[in-house]
């Protein structure tokens, strides 16, 4: 049997993160994100909701790049503003890739550095992140899982919020937040720990534990037993290579990775 | 019958320095270009700019116009980092009010209504709360709870572009997505609206075409009729938005004089003579559109 490239199986293992949904809709931002919630929704729970990634909600994931007469079969009209509804109904799972991410799970895309007035990097901008991080659940792709983007203290903008005490608001608690798995290139995390303290589930094979605590930049919880990530069956890999014909993932965990 | 018909530059005419301006669009679609040119072209200075941005925010930022954005993201899509907007905020050259997306919508959405806040969850636990003093929290008067209460953002005009609209200002839409201009039109005390193609009122009538019309006459001061007025974003199903001239746009940002550059190519002169430049409005038509 061929080697199984990383990012298959990092895909894989992320589309796990939808499995028990039921009928939400699923967004995985980026071609990895995109194709692990198209993998769940064509194999794991066909009962998801995606869009086609502009603005109609289609009944099977649309294939990624250019469609060689492939029609999204269209289910309804999903607009930007129709997608807020959805958010704040809360039926809804999001796959995105932060820039950092902090040990409460807080996540930031919006700038680098320490002086928000003159960033050292300006990134994109908040974006969805507050309104995603406070209404539905949320999981994370990390493809260069390291402490710059796994980092010590707090996220230079908290644009998603975490499971940090000090910042409910009045009535509110850690259970309004719903952050579900980290998928990386090293591992398989999640904030289940005490106090929703950072996880290792599992280890993709030939990484050490060593490894990812040097690459995270905070501490985090080792359950006695760790699983290695399991390999992608050859139904999904099958799958993979159909939903991604132009094989756009190869690029994502950058050149010669 | 009101005619509101008018060119770009009376457009213009109409805004004064300091003034709040929203931009409809999302990113790098269907941005009313041709206006943001005109605007380039003016003395206008100290504006309050407030947009799902795109090179719209960058290229007014790029030329000084940008006393304070109203922001979610300013992204070119498949160039994720709009750079004359980098380089603004990086300098410190702007104030900025960063929010989440659907808190912008809602912002729109209370000023359309004429209400000073809408209350929401959105935002909680986050650092918009704490780089935005100005928006407050709220009792609920039905739970023990404290509630985001985004204020309203009124705008002293709004610009849009559309795919058609008649004289008396009933604007079409035919892209797949509205974004968030309807929404616009109502937060705004005068909404300008440039259209590819300028049709009789009879158009309307015909078959479903009325369904793609999404605010009211009332809520549109005047129609500026400007083909490929989008360009260089896209104006779906017309046309898409022009990869190669946004990566000459973005590439741009990396020369010293690079913004001065593109502006003596592609700002001061007339939009014919930009249309030109650009490859002719028949080109422009045959821009495919994105694939996502």
């Amino acid at each position: 049997m061929a080697e199984i490239n990383l990012i298959d199986r990092m895909i894989c293992c992320a589309a796990q993160a939808w499995k028990d949904d039921g009928e939400v809709l699923a967004t995985g931002i980026g071609v990895a994100a995109r194709l692990a919630a198209s993998v769940c929704m064509a194999s794991i729970n066909n009962d998801l909701m995606m869009t086609d990634s502009e603005a109609w909600l289609v009944s099977e994931p649309v294939p990624l790049g250019a469609r060689k007469g492939y029609e999204p079969q269209r289910e309804t009209w999903m607009g930007f503003s129709r997608i807020f509804d959805n958010v704040w109904g809360g039926k809804r799972h999001a796959m995105v890739g932060p820039t950092q991410i902090d040990r409460f799970g807080q996540a930031n895309i919006s700038m680098i550095g320490a002086d928000y007035a003159r960033p050292k990097s300006m990134m994109l901008g908040v974006r969805g992140f507050p309104g995603n991080s406070i209404n539905h659940a949320n999981s994370f792709f990390v493809p260069n899982h390291s402490p710059k983007v796994m980092v010590a203290g707090e996220v230079d903008m908290v644009a998603s919020a975490g499971y940090n005490p000090a910042r409910l608001e009045q009535g509110w608690s850690l259970e309004d937040i719903d952050i579900r798995y980290v998928v990386t290139n090293l591992c398989l995390m999640d904030f289940g720990g005490p106090q929703h303290q950072a996880r290792l589930l599992s280890l993709h094979p030939g990484v050490s534990l060593e490894q990812v605590q040097q690459a995270t930049g905070f501490a985090m919880h080792v359950p006695e037993q760790v699983q290695q990530t399991p390999d992608p069956t050859d139904a999904q890999l099958a799958l993979l290579a159909r939903l991604d014909p132009h094989n756009l993932r190869a690029t994502v965990l950058g050149a010669g990775a | 019958m009101a005619n509101k018909q008018m060119s770009a530059a009376a457009v213009v005419a109409q805004i004064k320095d300091g003034m709040t301006i929203g931009i409809g669009g999302w990113g790098p679609r269907r941005k009313p270009m041709a206006l943001v040119r005109e605007i380039l072209r003016s003395p206008l200075k100290d504006l309050t700019v407030v947009s799902y941005g795109g090179a719209d925010v960058g290229m007014l930022c790029a030329a000084g116009k940008v006393k304070k954005l109203v922001f979610a993201f300013v992204s070119l899509d498949f160039i994720p980092l709009e750079p004359y907007f980098r380089a603004a905020r990086q300098s410190g050259a702007i104030e900025i009010m960063e929010i989440d997306e659907g808190l912008f919508l809602l912002g729109l959405k209370a000023a359309g209504m004429r209400i000073p806040f809408i209350p929401t969850r959105v935002g909680l636990g986050t650092d918009v709360l704490k780089r935005n003093p100005d928006i407050r929290l709220v009792s609920s008067p039905y739970d023990g709870k404290q509630w985001v209460a985004m204020p309203a953002l009124p705008l002293d005009v709004a610009l849009l572009h559309v795919d058609r609209a008649d004289v008396r200002g009933v604007c079409q839409i035919k892209g797949p997505d509205m974004y968030m201009d309807d929404l616009f039109a109502r937060a705004s005390r005068n909404t300008f609206v440039s259209c590819d193609e300028l049709v009789e009122s009879s158009y309307f009538a015909q078959g479903d075409e009325a369904r793609y019309v999404f605010w009211e006459r009332s809520q549109t001061t005047g129609v500026v009729h400007l083909p490929c007025g989008a360009h260089p974003s896209s104006c779906a199903p017309l046309y898409g938005f022009d990869v190669a001239h946004f990566k000459e746009y973005a590439a741009s940002a990396k020369e010293a004089d690079g913004w001065q550059q593109y502006t003596n190519r592609y700002v001061q002169c007339a939009e014919s003579e930009y249309l030109e430049r650009v490859g002719g409005a028949e080109a422009v038509r045959k821009l495919p559109l994105p694939v996502y």
